[in-house]
């Protein structure tokens, strides 16, 4: 019988056939850690007893909730997760280098079939490249650490397949968007999601991590995409006919399939507060807006910023209206800076900031308050996620929140 | 704790993580120190009205979004004795078991009950209020290890001979 | 009887022929800039006002440079406060394009002005011959609806300078120097004027570094010559000097310094005092957590100029949180087409959007319990930076540079 992709990385790594609803333990590839929960990590695992990490070489520490640091006690983090770093003769180690799951994938942390988790929700990022992510809490990363081991339930997998051409201003972004939409906040809980079709074939790695990004927003386990030249280019390795296996059998069983025409795609945004709150753009148009978003582990990459770029060249951000850019890694800035990306963005007034979670994650990067409304590219628009409860959060696509930022209100992009 | 019974708190649907904790709140020392922010987003007074033994009754997909396990600890801390919800988020139902914090799914109760009522609560067997009964499903037995050993790090602590 | 720059300056704003200090004027004010430290405040007490008016629109420019991009929802509610007020009246407002020091001198601030600024370096002005002072939100709010205030004419301090600054030392050291020398309350109420051939060898960024820093001996502004430098800065900024004062060869010092500056060297404050000023060597090998390049101090492209000179090639300290932040979005710009942000963004360093950041202490670098910071800001007061348990240590760009390569004070030569 087949196979659905997750299901054969679960088998290739435990050695034998598996399915849904079994309940596996799994060797563990890699694991993230982020600066927010390193010192809840630290003290369970040793709490737990463990004298040693199960392999020093998987285990990664990233520093981007708190960079810069905003509050004074959050430099804690950094010192703990550096004591951390030495007692346990870990290498992995960035402290401001961007966005964990940018991290991970860009510097080669993850490769296709790999089983990696990770201490935070968009853990599931990493299905771009064909490999098993999720997100798990510090208790359980404790556990991993000391084992290299974790139980999962093999998921029931939702396949989507989309065919055909996007169309000019739609990107991977309101694809995934009318997707979490359609499935609701919490229609893959627990499931696998599984992209098929040539849209994706076609798409590039970026935009692939854009959609397995978000996935976790409609609570799915894990997103995949086979993998292919692309990825093989894009993780700088060749793949092994093992790798290139991982591709959904015709005849594996699927809890439910969903099949998308590309030319039915419109540019759409999340509307507050939840994910699953989708509209059409030309729904919209005409709200006034104080500020836009273009960054995060969603939409910080070098095509996001280029497609923005596009937007705004020779063009100015409205007056009193903010747009914030938040690069997702260092890498990227700096082909931003080589391709003359960022001298578009500054020229137009953008505020470019050093690449981290920036105000995807709430802290800092431009927090608004009382009766504000900001168009973001990031992936949550929950109630109080960027300031107050009466902030207004619509997510979208670069291309669509560069066209806001000009016109200082909710327009389609052109 | 095989039958317990306690005054509920009713929540609605996608009660995600950023609510139940904002991140501006995560970099703080403790989950003591977090506590009094719980649910800030949604309801500033309820962590204060909370007291000892009550329930939370809540929509589908409570917990949904981040990792963050100070959720389910933050949640225990202010005296939570369980939460029945219609569906929980797979991340938040994973870190409160290993936390031992009780979850209870259950499809029908939240649009029966009303805040400030009490429920009586039957492990693996059913929830009674005002003389009703609804039927719940008993965990996974390697769950249910977790539970018994009082958590995974206490699990854990036994795995290393510690305890 | 002569008249010193100070004097000049104040006497053209009160319509007077001569004033001498110590003399109350009212004096009509060229520009008043204010910026989200106060803003907000200014903004409340404009509201409880019987007759609330603004005298001339034209003449204020706000700024919200200490909170970019905002970091709370206290922060979030005090801007918008700001914004909507600056909208509402067609009020000059810049958000996000820098330091509000550094803004106003690419785009408002003119030889001979009278500026009230709603924050203390305001007498970075003095850079091109104006006379800039910090005010706080109360007088800004008088000034703002009657466009008018009184001012105490200040005796002056005269700085000649003579030489040249011996390679690998800076304005930055020679002010800290002179700080050092009167101490953090050698020119309370006055104002220090500088002068001299030595002041040709200084450009412009140099001469905003050392007015901008005047306030730290207390002084109420700080005034220095006009000549072909300042000439060439306005025109290429587009515009043309008000008055060009110089004082008169009777006009009466408070006292007069003579400063070789051949004989400054690289210089390091210590904590917790402006005036704590020790030669740079005597530091070396303090262990430091975090470095910063940026401020209204020391954000200019010259500064940034510096640092990547030194760190080109070379890495950032692992464990040092090195922060470069240009003073502004057009030294942002400009700093990006040199290729210099390329050089500190490849050495490991972390470049922020233009703002006041670690400097203001508050968000953006904040340093926690015990930690050092070597920084190019205005002030290392205890708690500045971050935790009250924190210490900051000044220093010119190239010794932070070299110190954020070593992971503990250097000096350049070291590197």
């Amino acid at each position: 019988m087949g196979a659905t992709i997750i299901e054969k990385i679960i088998r290739n790594n435990v050695g034998k056939e598996v399915k849904p609803g079994e309940i596996v333990t799994v060797n563990v590839d890699r694991v993230m850690i982020h600066d927010i929960f390193i010192p809840f990590v630290a003290s369970k695992f040793e709490e737990m007893g463990f004298k040693k990490l199960w392999d020093p070489d998987k285990v990664v520490l990233i520093y981007d909730h708190l960079v810069p640091a905003s509050q004074v006690d959050d430099t804690r983090h950094f010192r703990v997760g550096n004591e951390f770093v030495k007692k346990y003769g870990m290498k992995n180690i960035h402290r401001s280098d961007g966005i964990c799951h940018q991290l991970m994938t860009e510097a080669g942390y993850v490769k296709p079939g790999n089983i990696v988790f990770g201490t935070d929700s968009h853990t599931t990022t990493y299905g771009c490249v064909g490999a098993f992510s999720s997100g798990i809490g510090y208790t359980e990363m404790a556990s991993i650490l000391g084992t290299g081991t974790m139980w999962v339930r093999v998921p029931e997998t939702i396949k989507v397949t989309i065919n055909g051409t996007l169309p000019e201003n739609v990107m991977a972004k309101d694809i995934i968007l009318k997707l979490i939409g359609d499935l609701g906040a919490d229609g893959a809980t627990y499931k696998a999601l599984e992209f098929a079709g040539d849209t994706v074939e076609n798409m590039s790695v970026a935009s692939r991590m854009s959609m397995s990004n978000m996935a976790i927003e409609a609570g799915a386990k894990c997103a995949l995409f086979t993998p292919d030249e692309k990825t093989a280019e894009y993780c700088e390795m060749e793949l092994t006919d093992k790798e290139k296996d991982l591709i959904g059998d015709s005849d594996a069983v699927y809890c439910r399939e969903i099949v998308y025409d590309a030319k039915d795609f419109v540019p759409v945004m999340a509307c507050p507060s939840n994910v699953d709150n989708v509209k059409p753009v030309s729904q919209l148009v005409g709200k006034e807006i104080d500020q836009v978003f273009i960054g995060s582990c969603t939409n910080g990459r070098l095509e996001d910023l280029m497609a923005a770029a596009e937007v705004l060249k020779d063009k100015k951000v409205a007056p009193f209206v903010k747009l914030i850019v938040t690069p997702a890694s260092r890498k990227i800035y700096k082909q931003a800076m080589e391709n003359g990306t960022m001298a578009i963005l500054a020229k137009a007034g953008a505020i470019i900031t050093h690449p981290s979670c920036g105000l995807c994650c709430g802290r800092t990067g431009g927090i608004l308050t009382d009766g504000e409304t900001v168009v973001a590219t990031n992936n949550r628009n929950f109630l109080g996620r960027m300031g107050t409860s009466k902030v207004g959060i619509y997510l979208a696509s670069p291309k669509t929140a560069a066209t806001c930022a000009v016109a200082g209100k909710i327009v389609e992009p052109k | 704790m095989d039958k317990f019974s306690g005054k509920i708190w009713v929540l609605g649907d996608d009660i995600d993580t950023d609510i139940i904790i904002p991140t501006e709140y995560l970099a703080l020392e403790t989950v003591n120190d977090m506590a009094p922010y719980a649910f800030s987003p949604l309801r500033p007074e309820l962590a204060g009205q909370i007291k000892e033994g009550d329930i939370i009754v809540a929509g589908k997909n409570f917990g949904c979004g981040s990792s963050r396990e100070q959720a389910p600890e933050i949640i225990k801390a202010l005296g939570i004795k369980c939460v029945i919800a219609k569906s929980f988020a797979r991340i938040f139902f994973r870190n409160s078991i290993n936390n031992g914090l009780l979850l209870i799914e259950n499809e029908q109760l939240r649009d029966v009950v009303k805040e400030g009522d009490e429920v009586t609560v039957t492990l693996n067997e059913s929830i009674e209020y005002k003389g009703q009964n609804f039927p719940i499903a008993s965990l996974p037995d390697n769950l249910m290890d977790i539970i018994n050993a009082g958590g995974l790090v206490k699990a854990m602590r036994k795995l290393n001979g510690l305890d | 009887m002569g008249m010193t720059i100070a004097e000049k300056i104040i006497a053209a704003a009160a319509g007077v022929e001569e004033v001498k200090p110590g003399d109350i004027h009212t004096v009509e004010l060229d520009r008043l800039m204010s910026n989200d430290g106060t803003t907000h405040l200014t903004i409340d007490m404009y509201y409880k006002l019987k007759h609330p008016r603004i005298a001339d629109v034209n003449k204020l420019v706000w700024i919200v440079d200490h909170n970019v991009p905002c970091d709370s929802v206290k922060t979030a509610a005090s801007h918008k406060k700001m914004r909507d007020f600056a909208k509402e009246h067609g009020i000059t407002f810049y958000e996000g394009a820098g330091v509000c020091h550094q803004v106003m001198m690419e785009n408002h601030v003119t030889s001979g002005e009278l500026i009230f600024g709603a924050d203390s370096h305001t007498c970075a002005y003095g850079a091109v011959g104006a006379f800039g002072t910090g005010v706080g939100c109360t007088d800004y709010l008088y000034a703002m609806v009657t466009g008018k205030s009184w001012l105490l004419v200040p005796e002056t301090l005269r700085f000649n300078l003579t030489g040249k600054l011996p390679e690998g030392v800076y304005a930055r050291d020679l002010i800290l120097t002179i700080i050092g020398q009167i101490g953090a309350n050698g020119a309370n109420y006055m104002a220090m004027e500088f002068g001299g051939e030595g002041l040709k060898t200084l450009d412009m960024s140099a001469r905003i570094a050392i007015c901008n820093l005047c306030v730290e001996a207390g002084a109420k502004t700080a005034l220095m010559e006009v000549d072909d430098i300042t000439r060439a800065y306005l025109k290429e900024h587009g515009r043309k000097p008000k008055h060009e004062f110089t004082s008169d060869a009777d006009a009466k010092f408070a006292k007069v310094y003579d400063i070789d500056l051949s004989k400054i060297k690289p210089i390091v404050a210590k904590p917790h005092f402006v005036d704590s000023v020790v030669d740079a060597k005597e530091c070396v090998g303090t262990h430091i957590d975090e470095a910063f390049l940026g401020s209204c101090n020391n954000g200019r492209i010259e500064d940034l100029r510096v640092g990547a000179e030194i760190l080109k090639d070379k890495k950032v300290h692992p464990l040092v949180r090195f922060l470069v932040v240009p003073a502004s979005a057009a030294v942002y710009e400009q700093a990006l087409e040199e290729g210099l942000l390329k050089i500190f963004m490849d050495a490991g360093a972390i470049v922020m959007n233009p703002n006041c950041s670690v400097c203001w202490g508050s968000c953006q670098g904040v340093i926690g319990e015990n930690e050092v910071l070597i920084s190019t800001g205005t002030r290392n007061f205890k708690g500045r930076a971050g935790h009250k348990d924190s210490f900051v240590y000044l220093a010119s760009a190239a010794t932070v540079t070299a110190s954020a390569i070593k992971g503990e004070i250097a000096t350049a030569d070291m590197v």
